[in-house]
């Protein structure tokens, strides 16, 4: 299965919400996305997560995914690394999977081959790729960046801001826009919709649970839907650490034998 | 057994595979069995597969008897016990196999690898050994390959062929040091004549089951050793590396006096590459120096002269889920005059083998179906091997595949072309565990 996640790519770090930042009343439009891309990428300097990804079709047949995966900050809001070893299914077992992710340049991503001894490197990919052939995309689960989009407060309800972003560059998109539903206690994002060129409402990611662990709020279950294909996709994240000191892994040395921090 | 006979074998095997898939869709658990408890009360992981492939010729071949290209029921186990000291590996493949009409063990990896400290990494054992930056073009990874196994249509994995051997893995700041030494020399697996037809330069025309190709082999335990190297560090992300290799061709790549038999001559090779980001893909580029030291002069028409190889490829996401890889790789006999001069008649080589690669890749229905092809073409010698390759994963346990082998060129004896006629087609059909 290597060359699913080649030409999809990293990272889920979706499941790393966290952070609290208690809103005073209706902070700017910058401040909301912000701390909510903090809040859903970028909580405490590193963490490490096993994630399992159920992938039901229409039809009701399932695949599953099961890898761990280690994340790290080199800046919050900013570059990161990640760290990916996968346990299922059989034909991806003991892969590993490194990216550095650049803010401002395509990331660096290498697979290593544990049957071939191999270290590919892989090409920097179109960001709205499939990851490992869910129906989460790259760009879900590793973030978009936020230059992409313009942000606008359409509504304040009790629980919620809700944020519409409007690609810059519509035609690099499938989608016209999208909703974000942002808690207004945790900042975690709990629902994202996203509209078709039609304006119709084909796609959406809901955050299924939410715990506390270190003090920070963190999505454990997250789910998303093709409402076109009616394929749907659950993750669920668990092992969660934040803060646990992740050494200098993200390199050829440990890429072919990862450490135990990773495997276990 | 017939040819008949064997594909109904291996259809009811592929059924076998196929129905016991689907009683179990995407089971977690394996059934129990005492095998399998006694492995996890030790805290062995198990896993492995189970797969059928058949295929065949698709032209005549003078020199080879059977249709069949590849007729084989392969079970894979794979066992690893992963301790705080280091980890435990045995993996190998049982197989019965129609073309020859034997069952076969191939112990793939038996080793133990082990991180004494920070700067430190040891593996010893049978283990499969990768570096270098060519995709199916090796310049510096002078490892054993198993080009049978390509040629046939068996799974990429076994390309490479298992090494014997200890690798010493030293890290630091300034720049990390691989070291492989194999106390036995490990040859390529490589075409003798008993299953794949060849062009036999001796005979002057192709050769097969009938004249199989005879080997003065190497096997002088700490004398006949191989030592490779690889020092490498990363800066800024481009990968760059310096090689050293010491040992000998890793195919046949010379005849004793009395031409009887193939030998492996001494070569030492010495290289470098680079990888890294251009552009929107990855580029890559890699030389070596082949030293081969039997004939330094280049004047002996028995041995290799010495070479210089060189190849740059680029990598890109051409669309979504396509991706699209070439490369071009250049051979550069050297001392081409008094190779020239030494040839008594006959055909000699060009003094530059050009290749060029494309590699496509194409990703459909949620990337379960892989639409891949890959083609060498060289316009030196003007011959092409095209591999097509049709992978579907039908669940997270069973795969089917269809490919082919594909050899065509203007003359007998280039390096592509002198396998024309074992152009072949396949199909196999995998259950994972």
């Amino acid at each position: 299965m290597f060359h699913k996640i080649t030409s999809s790519a990293i990272v889920l770090s979706v499941g790393w919400v966290a952070g609290v930042g208690f809103a005073e009343d209706t902070p700017d439009v910058p401040t909301i996305v912000n701390k909510a891309n903090i809040v859903a990428y970028y909580q405490g300097n590193d963490g490490k997560s096993t994630v399992q990804m159920v992938i039901t079709s229409k039809q009701g047949q399932t695949r599953e995914r099961l890898f761990n995966i280690v994340r790290k900050d080199v800046q919050d809001g900013g570059d990161q690394k990640y760290f990916v070893y996968f346990q299922r299914p059989a034909d991806v077992r003991r892969m590993s999977y490194m990216v550095h992710k650049h803010i401002a340049k395509d990331d660096d991503r290498w697979l290593y081959m544990p049957s071939l001894d191999l270290v590919k490197r892989i090409a920097a990919g179109d960001k709205r790729t499939s990851f490992v052939g869910s129906d989460f995309l790259y760009e879900d689960v590793s973030g978009r960046n936020l230059d992409e989009d313009t942000h606008e407060l359409v509504e304040t309800t009790d629980a919620f801001y809700v944020v519409k972003n409007v690609p810059k560059k519509p035609e690099t998109v499938e989608f016209s826009y999208y909703n974000v539903s942002i808690d207004r206690k945790t900042f975690v994002p709990m629902k994202m919709e996203f509209y078709d060129k039609e304006g119709k409402l084909y796609r959406t990611i809901e955050s299924k649970k939410v715990e506390e662990i270190q003090g920070f709020p963190t999505v454990t279950v997250s789910l998303v839907q093709d409402l076109k294909s009616g394929s749907k996709t659950e993750m669920t994240f668990s092992n969660v650490k934040y803060d646990i000191g992740v050494g200098e892994i993200f390199e050829e040395r440990y890429l072919r034998k990862p450490p135990q921090e990773v495997t276990k | 057994m017939t040819r008949a006979k064997t594909m109904a074998a291996l259809v009811v095997l592929a059924l076998a595979v196929t129905s016991s898939a689907q009683q179990e869709p995407n089971e977690p658990q394996e059934k129990r069995s005492p095998v399998r408890e006694f492995l996890e009360k030790h805290d062995i992981e198990y896993h492995g597969f189970y797969e059928a492939r058949a295929g065949t010729r698709l032209l005549d071949d003078p020199y080879e008897g059977k249709d069949l290209s590849i007729g084989e029921a392969r079970y894979q186990f794979d066992l690893l016990a992963m301790r705080d000291w280091g980890d435990l590996k045995v993996k190998g493949d049982v197989y019965g196999d129609f073309v020859e009409e034997q069952a076969d063990f191939d112990l793939r990896e038996a080793n133990v690898f082990t991180r004494p400290n920070d700067s430190v990494d040891l593996k010893f054992g049978r283990q499969v050994l990768t570096w270098g930056t060519g995709d199916l073009i090796f310049i510096n990874d002078l490892f054993p390959k198993d080009w049978v196994s390509f040629f046939i249509g068996r799974d990429t994995e076994y390309l490479k062929a298992p090494s014997d051997a200890v690798k010493v893995s030293l890290f630091s700041d300034a720049a990390n040091l691989d070291v492989v030494y194999t106390p036995e020399f490990d040859s390529d697996r490589y075409i003798t004549g008993d299953r794949l037809s060849y062009y036999n330069p001796i005979l002057g025309r192709y050769a097969g089951e009938d004249d199989e190709l005879r080997i003065s082999r190497r096997r002088e335990f700490f004398e006949e050793d191989e030592t490779a190297l690889r020092l490498y560090r990363n800066i800024s992300n481009y990968e760059l590396a310096l090689y050293g290799y010491w040992g000998y061709w890793k195919s046949p790549a010379g005849f004793e006096e009395t031409l009887t038999r193939a030998t492996f001559p001494e070569l030492y090779v010495y290289g470098a590459s680079i990888r890294g980001t251009l552009g929107k893909g990855i580029a890559n580029a890699e030389v070596g120096y082949y030293d081969s030291v039997d004939d330094r002069a280049g004047d002996d028409p028995l041995v290799n002269n010495s070479e210089m190889r060189y190849l740059v490829g680029y990598t890109q996401e051409i669309a979504r889920d396509f991706t699209a890889g070439v490369q071009y790789y250049v051979e550069q006999m050297l001392d081409y005059g008094p190779y020239e001069d030494s040839l008594a008649a006959g055909s000699a080589r060009d003094e530059f083998r050009h290749v060029t690669t494309l590699r496509l890749t194409k990703l459909l229905m949620n990337q379960n179906l892989m639409l891949s092809l890959f083609t060498y073409y060289s316009p030196s010698d003007e011959d092409v091997y095209m591999r097509p390759l049709v992978n579907y994963k039908a669940s997270d346990r069973l795969m089917y595949e269809v490919g082919a082998n594909v050899f065509f060129g203007d003359e007998a004896y280039t390096f592509f072309n002198q396998f024309h006629h074992n152009t072949n087609v396949y199909c196999g059909v995998r259950y994972s565990f």
